[in-house]
């Protein structure tokens, strides 16, 4: 039950990150939708876990370790956005 | 599992080693490491396709003899093989290549930009290595973010705005394709309770999760690929990219990407002509839509950057011919070449490119007049790669292309024939519009021509996409290694 609900909630984030990045020209709020859309696939991989538990385990381990695996891929993304963000800003200063 | 297995594994570690190591030797120690890997990198993609060829099977390495679904499977088939050899031939050609732009010699101050180089061309060549030997969905996901991650940086090395804003634009297309790719991982991992490629292997039925992923999936890689409609960043990131960086990333980089692509429908997803064909429309349309528009380009590199988005249409053209009984293998066999010569020749040409900026401080085509003079083997060079890319005999082109023209002919899809005939005429207008600017007499060059090895660099690539047609690619079969399908 819970599952479903992680499940759907993150639909809605999937689908307001895809919405932001796609209609959204700022750069600095595409950065956001990405993240928000990246919470959401997670949260799907999380009730993915859920769903998937057996062997006397609460979750399925092999999704949650793809979380982890994304966050991490995920901030390093954003890090890379931000900081090409702020020497463009920096670039227009200049100009 | 044989001793010859652990060789993949090997030359992805090796480039990610240095990676590691090179930011902590600086400018010199960087570059000096790349150019001993080298050697070793030829050796161990060498030893794989050998060892492929002569086995007849793919090789697979189970990670810590952990066996899928539990542990993670790495190896090389026959496409795998192929594009672990492209990968080190490529980047020996433009670390050679860069010595002169992003090298520090004795006594020289180290610089930002030669810092930041050597590692990123390591990062390209391991992510590269990662992607075309991975047997699991996520592995290869990791792969296309640490292509991506090193792809982005090369593009704005010379820090100007133009090249940030071509940076961040392309940043942001591939992660919202790496997002749709994880989300339709997520939803396969679902449906079937493993990512691992060989288990995967048609227990995928036709389920909505299963096409939900099957189009998010195919909707992020080709974004990541630039294939039509999703190829609106490549222009302005490979144009702005220095010269060494745009051959990477349009002789390496989508190439990745594509060979995912290949990967999923060949093998892993359920066949569906209807995507197939609708996958190789999109194809046709960048191959007409990228021919026009660089044509009207007016800057050389944009020209060159437009011709990549019409020769990725060609990679995807083999989807639908790929489940037709009979015509399969050579479809394949012709896709696979077309991505391994478009490698060679395009590399060849975005350095050639970058050369004949250089002498005549512009680029654009038509103030090209006198580039014979200053510059005569890159234009040579130039026109080498642009008969591999229109498909003029005895080129790689030529061969990749003809096979998908007979094969798309044999399959009853007559229409990709038009396309890619239409394409070659496209190639041939726009390689004719340098050629013939550049021939022209312009102001008589008053010193002798200084030696450049970079020049040996860009002819030695745009000649090896030459002589590829001319292996005799059926008779060792080493391209037909592990593919799936009839």
């Amino acid at each position: 039950m819970t599952a479903d609900v992680y499940g759907l909630l993150g639909a809605v984030l999937t689908g307001l990150g895809l919405f932001g990045m796609l209609v959204r020209t700022e750069p600095l709020l595409r950065i956001l939708a990405f993240n928000l859309l990246g919470g959401g696939v997670f949260l799907v991989l999380g009730a993915i876990a859920r769903r998937g538990a057996g062997a006397g385990f609460a979750a399925d381990p092999v999704p949650q370790a793809i979380i982890l695996t994304g966050i991490v891929v995920a901030f390093a993304a954003t890090t890379i956005a931000v900081a090409l963000l702020l020497r463009l800003a920096a670039r227009k200063d200049d100009a | 599992m044989t001793g010859w297995s652990m060789l993949p594994l090997l030359a992805v570690m090796l480039p990610v080693l240095g990676m590691v190591l090179a930011p902590a030797l600086g400018a010199r120690g960087a570059e000096r490491l790349t150019l001993a890997l080298l050697p070793v990198g030829f050796a161990l993609a060498l030893g794989t396709a050998a060892a492929v060829q002569a086995l007849g099977v793919p090789l697979v390495h189970h990670l810590g003899h952990w066996t899928p679904p539990l542990g993670l499977a790495l190896g090389a088939d026959g496409i795998g093989a192929a594009m672990l050899l492209t990968s080190t031939v490529v980047v020996a050609g433009v670390a050679v290549f860069a010595r002169a732009g992003f090298g520090t010699s004795l006594g020289m101050p180290e610089r930002r930009a030669a810092f930041a180089f050597w590692p990123l061309l390591l990062a390209i060549w391991g992510g590269l290595n990662l992607a075309v030997t991975a047997r699991d969905l996520f592995t290869l996901y990791v792969a296309l973010e640490l292509l991506t991650f090193a792809a982005v940086p090369i593009v704005c090395l010379d820090g100007r705005r133009e090249t940030l804003a071509a940076a961040l634009r392309y940043l942001l297309f591939a992660l919202l394709g790496s997002v749709l790719y994880l989300l339709g991982v997520a939803l396969i991992y679902g449906a079937a309770g493993t990512l691992d490629i060989g288990l995967l292997a048609g227990r995928l039925a036709a389920t909505p999760p299963v096409l939900v992923a099957a189009a998010l999936m195919t909707a992020g890689l080709m974004a990541k690929t630039a294939l039509l409609p999703l190829h609106l960043w490549l222009p302005p990131a490979h144009a702005g990219a220095p010269a060494a960086g745009s051959a990477l990333l349009s002789a390496l980089v989508v190439k990745g990407s594509f060979v995912i692509l290949v990967r999923l429908w060949a093998g892993v997803l359920p066949p569906s002509p209807a995507a197939m064909q609708a996958l190789a429309g999109c194809g046709a349309a960048a191959i007409l839509l990228g021919g026009v528009a660089a044509l009207a380009q007016t800057r050389l590199k944009l020209l060159v950057a437009y011709s990549t988005v019409a020769q990725i249409g060609y990679l995807v053209l083999m989807f639908p011919l790929l489940a037709v009984p009979g015509v399969a293998e050579k479809a394949w066999t012709g896709g696979v070449l077309q991505a391994v010569s478009h490698a060679l020749a395009k590399s060849g040409m975005f350095l050639a490119v970058g050369l004949m900026t250089e002498r005549l401080g512009h680029d654009r085509v038509a103030d090209l007049a006198g580039a014979s003079r200053v510059a005569p083997r890159p234009l040579l060079a130039f026109g080498l790669s642009a008969l591999t890319l229109m498909g003029v005999p005895p080129s790689g082109g030529f061969a990749a292309k003809w096979l998908l023209l007979s094969t798309a002919i044999e399959a009853g899809q007559w229409w990709w024939g038009l396309v890619i005939l239409t394409g070659g005429l496209l190639t041939g207008g726009y390689a004719y519009r340098v050629l013939s600017a550049a021939l022209r007499a312009g102001p008589a060059a008053a010193a002798p021509l200084p030696h450049d090895s970079r020049d040996t660099v860009a002819l030695g690539l745009a000649l090896l996409a030459l002589l590829l047609g001319m292996l005799p690619l059926a008779s060792f079969g080493l391209l037909q290694i592990g593919r799936v399908g009839p």
